[in-house]
């Protein structure tokens, strides 16, 4: 669990030992773990053939123009569909969940490592973990009966203000995108924080001791000495946060509004991210050349959240080899 | 032998002892202090507030014992009754075939990363087990769809769902199986070759079994987080109102699609009915979870 | 003006267990005070009372008073973070801020308590890496990082760093433990300047340098494993080690134990 940071209990570089024989019990054992480390690896290059395979034919009879076309029209020989409009929704509910969700985590996981009472931290740490064990569809059904009346008012009112900011246009339903965002935050909340603080628990207690050694008030001795050493890691955090709101299906498919009719560039209305717009069609996958058209849609949304964990990864990695 | 410049050492007039420091630094630190306690209290609220909510409104159901033998087998909307039998065996039956088919997968690929990998293919398979962490659940559908559906012309039942829920509980059960196994301490290995057992059952009848109880809970973490999983259902395995055990063919039904089939519905049995069978999803995910966490406080090699 | 000490009847606490019993002591202002005594006895975790740094740890608490200047350390209207700042220290292993350049670790005391100004800011990094016989050395570099530097001069930049602040007293627990002999000697030297502008507190397991650099040394020792601390005599660094009252002070000294 904590070696999502990268950092095992032990820290040691996995080396094995050279203890095993030619003995045939050593060989089937070695082989049959080797084996299971090449399936792990031969299946993300599958799922990637995969989807390329099935998601090409669909691309090359695609009519209009995958990338730039706002349209999605699966008739048959009569192809067209775009992506412009679920990539938007889909990055801006993401960034926007990760803007509220970062600067709490990052004060939660300061509290649960430098406020909280000791034998507290944990507890209350595993408070905080659980909000991770909800499932996504509770998350959405949550939000979309009990949150929504909520936020509602919080939307009216920067849609009235700030309203002639396209991105703030006013709401006119009530499954918005924002309404997504902030759910979407709370999903994010627990990992963003349990990464945070393996980072702050992790600064060498030296540095805290030379800040306040020098008279440094709590505070200051956290903004010298604990922030700038885990920058690195709450910005893999972050990324981890953003890969997991980027995927997120059900949350966002129940919450969020799809009739056409509604959407505009503007954080209040409703739309379709890459995976609800998949969980919306998927009773549809009937003919190949449909599914591929969103399987295309999935190749998208793998690839998106290859590179951001793929980048957090690299991260942690750096700073691994900083640190040591 | 003193260093140089012996002149530059001015009398400074010191600063006067012992002053509070500076009000707005004092205040500054209060007002962080305040943040981070409403920090911690902003972030537990959705749980309470959650778990307090599905209780309230799905609680009165989970009471009636027909909840839990009863399928919903010709119950409409509009009628009390039924029970959520046919979903909790749906959840349970795909989340155990899961189980078996990715528990042995994700303990050997652990055992690779400590005990065999070395060097570059070690780093690639252990990259390659974070990118499939980081796999949407509706990426690892759509693949098993392209895999199972549409290349090998196979129809759209319960084991196609365990598939894919395959891909997203090996890696919860290889980092936490790989984190116990680095915790077994070497001097057992060691103990255990000078002796001239082969590496194999140094494997098999040392080290597991020290690390058993980690690898239980990574196999409860996971377990809980592919029963709350609602894409590999939404793209494989349709809803059914009956019972139905047969993983091989027919619809199945399952907690999460339980709840989507009537999610719009505004009619109060019905709504009654969607609470009720996300408490009781709740409930089965929270014990896996909480079970797991119980079992690595309590387990023989300690942090 | 460097300050005083007067510590009565300390007793130092981790909890309910006692570490340190009983300690009353003097220190003159402008003096080198070196406390020695073998692994455990104490000295360090008596040191850190001085600054008020005990208490940081979980369940650390004093007993009795340590007066500066004849004000009390410890009386109830008194803010651990002003002692701080009155009370410097350096410590064992050379800490510098990492991320930090040698110009910043400097002023970070200053900054922390509001100085904004930069050319004050500047004279007193040049003035504090002077004092602390590093300026030469870095002068060119002041805005590459602190963790660049070798051990001794990342010791030395600590240094500048706490008297940047200009405190009355340092406090140096071992800062010469983690380095090399030549790195050792120019702290020594160091601290024979600083000792002109600072009351100094030093802890050190290295006998040889309490005798090269102390005007009086205190000798601390456990009665028995498991029991507090205390200090066993105090006197002119000369006298005790040459003619040490105490017999446990003569048997570390010459060896016998420690």
């Amino acid at each position: 669990m904590s070696s999502i940071t990268g950092r095992s209990e032990l820290d040691v570089e996995p080396s094995g030992d050279d203890a095993s024989t030619g003995r045939l019990g050593d060989r089937i054992f070695s082989g049959l773990a080797t084996g299971s480390g090449a399936f792990v690896v031969i299946l993300i290059v599958l799922i990637a053939v995969f989807l390329l395979s099935q998601a090409v034919p669909a691309l090359l009879d695609n009519q209009a123009n995958f990338l730039t076309d706002r349209v999605w029209d699966l008739t048959p020989g009569d192809l067209r569909f775009g992506i412009p409009d679920l990539l938007y929704v889909t990055v801006a509910s993401s960034i926007m969940a990760m803007l509220i969700a970062v600067p709490i985590a990052i004060a939660v996981a300061l509290f649960l490592t430098q406020y909280a009472p000791k034998r507290l931290a944990t507890p209350f740490g595993y408070l905080v973990d659980l909000l991770a064990a909800v499932p996504s569809i509770i998350y959405g059904l949550w939000g979309v009966k009990v949150l929504q009346p909520y936020v509602d008012p919080v939307q009216t009112f920067i849609g009235d203000y700030f309203g002639w900011i396209p991105f703030f246009a006013p709401p006119a339903n009530t499954g918005t995108v924002f309404l997504a965002s902030v759910v979407l935050a709370i999903m994010i909340l627990p990992i963003v924080t349990a990464l945070s603080r393996e980072v702050f628990d992790q600064t060498p207690l030296t540095h805290k001791e030379g800040a306040l050694a020098l008279g440094a008030t709590k505070w200051e001795m956290i903004r010298t000495a604990v922030l700038p050493f885990g920058t690195g890691g709450v910005i893999s955090a972050a990324m981890l946060g953003l890969g997991r709101a980027l995927g997120e299906t059900i949350a966002v498919t129940i919450i969020v509004s799809t009739n056409p009719g509604l959407f505009r560039f503007s954080l209040f209305s409703g739309g379709e991210t890459f995976a609800s717009k998949i969980a919306n069609n998927a009773a549809e996958f009937d003919t190949p050349t449909k599914a591929g058209a969103f399987i295309a849609a999935g190749l998208v949304l793998f690839i998106l959240t290859f590179v951001v964990n793929a980048a957090a990864r690299i991260i942690i990695e750096r700073r691994k080899a900083f640190i040591e | 032998m003193s260093t140089v410049t012996q002149d530059v050492r001015p009398e400074t007039p010191p600063a006067s002892p012992m002053d509070r420091p500076a009000r707005s630094r004092e205040i500054k630190n209060v007002i962080a202090t305040v943040v981070m306690w409403l920090a911690f209290l902003i972030a537990v609220i959705p749980l309470i507030w959650i778990l307090g909510t599905v209780l309230a409104k799905g609680g009165n159901l989970l009471l009636d014992s027909h909840w839990w033998l009863n399928s919903q087998r010709g119950i409409t909307n509009r009628e009390v009754g039924g029970g959520a039998y046919h979903a909790i065996i749906g959840t349970l039956l795909q989340a155990v075939v899961c189980a078996v088919i990715a528990v042995p997968i994700a303990v050997f690929t652990a055992i690779y990363l400590v005990e065999y990998g070395r060097g570059r293919f070690a780093r690639v398979v252990s990259f390659m087990v974070d990118i499939l962490t980081g796999i949407p659940s509706i990426v690892a559908a759509l693949f098993i769809f392209a895999v199972w559906v549409t290349t090998l012309k196979q129809d759209r039942i319960g084991f196609a769902v365990s598939l894919s829920l395959v891909l997203l509980m090996i890696p919860v059960v290889v980092r936490s199986t790989e984190e116990m196994l680095k915790l077994v301490p070497n001097e057992l290995r060691e103990a255990s070759y000078a002796l001239g057992v082969p590496k194999y059952k140094t494997i098999s009848r040392i080290v597991l079994p020290t690390a058993f109880s980690g690898i239980i809970t990574g196999i409860l973490l996971g377990l809980a987080r592919v029963m709350g999983e609602t894409a590999p259902l939404l793209v494989l395995g349709p809803y059914s109102k009956s019972i139905n055990t047969d993983l091989f063919s027919g619809f199945m039904a399952a907690l999460p699609t339980m709840i989507n089939q009537d999610r719009s519905e505004a009619v109060d049995p019905a709504v009654n009915r969607v609470w009720a069978a996300a408490l009781t999803l709740i409930i089965l995910v929270m014990l896996l979870n909480i079970a797991g966490r119980l079992i690595a406080r309590l387990s023989k090699v300690s942090k | 003006m460097a300050q005083r000490i007067d510590v009565k009847d300390l007793n130092v606490f981790y909890g309910s267990f006692k570490a340190v019993e009983d300690v009353s002591m003097s220190v003159e202002p402008r003096t080198v005070t070196a406390f020695i005594g073998p692994s455990g006895c104490g000295k360090s975790t008596f040191l850190r009372t001085l600054n008020r740094m005990h208490e940081v740890i979980a369940g650390g608490r004093v007993e009795g008073s340590v007066a500066l200047n004849g004000r009390d350390l410890y009386a109830k209207d008194v803010d651990p973070v002003a002692v701080r700042r009155t009370v410097g220290m350096v410590f064992q292993r050379p800490n510098p801020f990492p991320t930090m350049t040698i110009f910043d670790n400097v002023a970070a005391g200053m900054r922390l308590n509001g100085e904004r100004n930069k050319k004050l800011l500047a004279e007193r990094v040049e003035h504090s890496l002077r004092g602390a016989n590093l300026w030469n050395e870095v002068k060119d570099r002041l805005n590459k990082p602190g963790a660049g530097l070798s051990g001794g001069q990342q010791q030395r930049l600590c240094i500048a760093r706490a008297i940047a602040v200009q405190p009355q007293v340092l406090l140096m627990d071992e800062p010469c433990s983690a380095l090399d002999p030549i790195s050792t000697m120019a702290i020594e030297d160091l601290i024979n300047d600083l000792k002109s502008e600072f009351t100094i507190v030093i802890v050190t397991h290295n006998m040889q340098q309490a005798a090269r650099v102390s005007d009086q040394t205190a000798f601390f020792n456990l009665a028995a494993t498991g029991k507090p601390g205390r200090l066993i005599e105090l006197n002119d660094t000369t006298k005790i080690f040459s003619n040490p009252s105490e017999k446990a002070t003569e048997d570390y000294i010459s060896g016998r134990f420690g």
